[in-house]
């Protein structure tokens, strides 16, 4: 028993290293945001709430809070509306290019949100559109559809197409069973998709920088807020991001682990 | 009555579940094809005067290739991006096969879930964070000073190395599931027929286990390549101004110059690089197999 303790002592520290390496900066990054004093760095005073204060005073940020959740809602919803009928008629049908239509779907997970993002640029510059949160959303449309379509499409199994049928004999149509049979049972991984990609949306920079003007995004005004150097307030604004994401992920992993249970 | 749903669900089926593909289709095709080819295109124009000319001209490949105040980007975007996905792997791989097998079962989907957790978060916030350990006044020079071990800061933020960390720090939770997903779906009965066959614990690692772990190591170094190498924000918050990566610099083509051919020449590089390292290992990544 002892000698079995000792053989496994390596790992077991290893394991931890590992873990605390992991959680070190997320530590001191909520440790901090309660920083009694104007630099989030040691030695800590506090704990103080006075960071998380002036953030809710800060009038710019709850702007660009809203704005995040709007587009992370919207371009979450439209990536799962899509993905949901795309993975639908490639699992319903076999088509003569479905390889190709997947591998195609797939594509935008390879290209670096830079590249997608300078792309769009491109594109709405040379189309005379400007910059706004709809371009950011369409933006992360793009980034999330392959998500939301590998999901969903790993979902659909042989028992839904016999369900479908089934529905179809009981003299459904095609949009009622859609509705009214398919959409309920996959109700679970809609869920999950959309909140993995709400998280997605919530998190990224580099597209809502390239494609926003005036109205940004929360991660654009933290890295604004970034310039003017250390200050616990960006601690308080990223334990919040951290926090919300955080949320939604184990949300959406419950949910996805609870189904898996109960099949 | 049954022909007659029969024949309603061929006429009035048919269209819809035949098309549902298409709306993601057309959306993929306007918001990520047409645009990587509007990119193509414009690497090829001109900017004179301020105004884009629409030319074929190589002029602009030709610059970044030749001008080493250009190409070393390039460089240094691969050596930072090689070096990050190495250093990965190794702190990664180990823990992945503590988790598989020396883990008990029941602890294994808790720890897993505990070690991946942060890497679904905020990543603006993440280099932040990571500034707040490193800076001249952050909490490592403090505890170093604290213990005696050094007498002044050491300069940590605003480095290479402080990038490459940063790095790290968010693909060893990615390469660690990849791993992990791996090694457990391998067949328990290979390595005890090896081992009653005679083989040492090292030769079993070697010889079956590991073999049999590539293709999850390569799906998750292949996912860290490209994520870093198009990255902006990791190098530009913890990597300081003396050396810049690709996606710094096309930034600065951006936001300076508005020189759009140019930032598409570096972003159509990163995408042949990228495209290089999937063709090397497609054979593991089955995209089209989902």
């Amino acid at each position: 028993m002892t000698g079995s303790r000792l053989r496994h002592a390596p790992a077991a520290a290893y394991l931890v290293a590992v873990l605390v390496f992991i959680y070190l900066p997320v530590v001191i990054l909520v440790l901090f945001s309660f920083q009694d004093g104007i630099l989030p760095v040691p030695p800590f005073q506090g704990p103080s709430l006075q960071w998380y204060a002036k953030m809710f005073s800060n009038s710019r940020l709850l702007d660009a809070l809203g704005n995040s959740i709007a587009v992370a809602v919207l371009s979450s919803l439209a990536a799962t509306v899509l993905g949901f009928l795309a993975a639908y008629g490639l699992a319903r049908h076999r088509m003569r290019l479905g390889g190709a239509a997947r591998f195609f779907l797939m594509a935008p997970i390879m290209v670096s949100y830079l590249i997608i993002g300078m792309g769009l640029l491109i594109t709405f510059n040379l189309a005379g559109i400007g910059k706004s949160l709809v371009a950011v959303g369409l933006g992360h449309t793009i980034i999330n559809l392959p998500l939301c379509f590998a999901i969903l499409f790993s979902q659909f199994g042989e028992h839904h197409r016999r369900i479908d049928s089934a529905a179809h004999d009981l003299g459904a149509s095609d949009l009622q069973t859609m509705i009214r049979v398919t959409a309920p049972m996959m109700r679970p991984t809609l869920f999950a998709a959309f909140c993995l990609s709400a998280t997605l949306s919530w998190d990224e920079f580099i597209i809502a920088f390239l494609l926003s003007r005036f109205d940004v995004t929360l991660p654009v005004i933290i890295f604004e807020m970034l310039r003017a150097g250390l200050t616990p307030e960006v601690n308080a604004a990223g334990t919040m991001v951290f926090a919300i994401s955080m949320s939604t992920v184990l949300i959406a992993a419950s949910v996805m682990l609870f189904r898996r249970g109960g099949k | 009555m049954a022909e007659l749903a029969k024949t309603r669900h061929q006429l009035g089926g048919f269209p819809l579940t035949r098309w549902a593909v298409y709306p993601a289709l057309l959306f993929t095709l306007v918001f990520f094809v047409a645009p990587l080819a509007a990119m193509l295109v414009v690497s090829f124009w001109q900017r004179i005067e301020g105004h884009l000319q629409a030319t074929w001209t190589l002029a602009n490949y030709d610059k970044f290739f030749t001008r080493s105040y250009l190409l070393d980007t390039l460089f240094n975007s691969i050596e930072v991006t090689v070096l990050t996905t190495v250093v990965s792997i190794v702190i990664a791989y180990p823990l992945a096969y503590i988790l598989a097998y020396r883990v008990p079962l029941r602890w294994q989907k808790v720890l897993l879930i505990l070690a991946v957790l942060p890497f679904w978060t905020a990543y603006v916030v993440r280099s932040y964070s990571w500034l707040l350990v490193l800076s001249d006044n952050g909490v490592l020079n403090n505890v170093l000073i604290g213990a005696g071990l050094i007498d002044a800061p050491l300069k940590l933020a605003y480095t290479r190395a402080a990038t490459v960390l940063g790095f790290v720090h968010f693909f060893v939770m990615l390469l660690t599931l990849t791993i992990y997903a791996n090694l457990v779906q391998i067949n328990p009965s290979y390595r005890s027929a090896a081992a009653d066959l005679g083989a040492s614990a090292m030769q079993i690692f070697l010889r079956v286990t590991l073999p049999l772990s590539i293709p999850g190591v390569v799906v998750g170094a292949f996912l860290t390549f490209v994520i870093t190498i198009g990255d902006y924000i990791t190098p530009q918050i913890l990597g300081g101004s003396t050396e810049i990566l690709v996606p710094q610099a096309i930034m600065l083509q951006v936001s300076r110059a508005a020189n759009f051919p140019m930032a598409s020449v570096m972003s159509m590089t990163l995408m042949v690089v990228v495209v290089a390292v999937y063709l090397l290992s497609s054979r593991y990544l089955k995209m089209d197999r989902l």
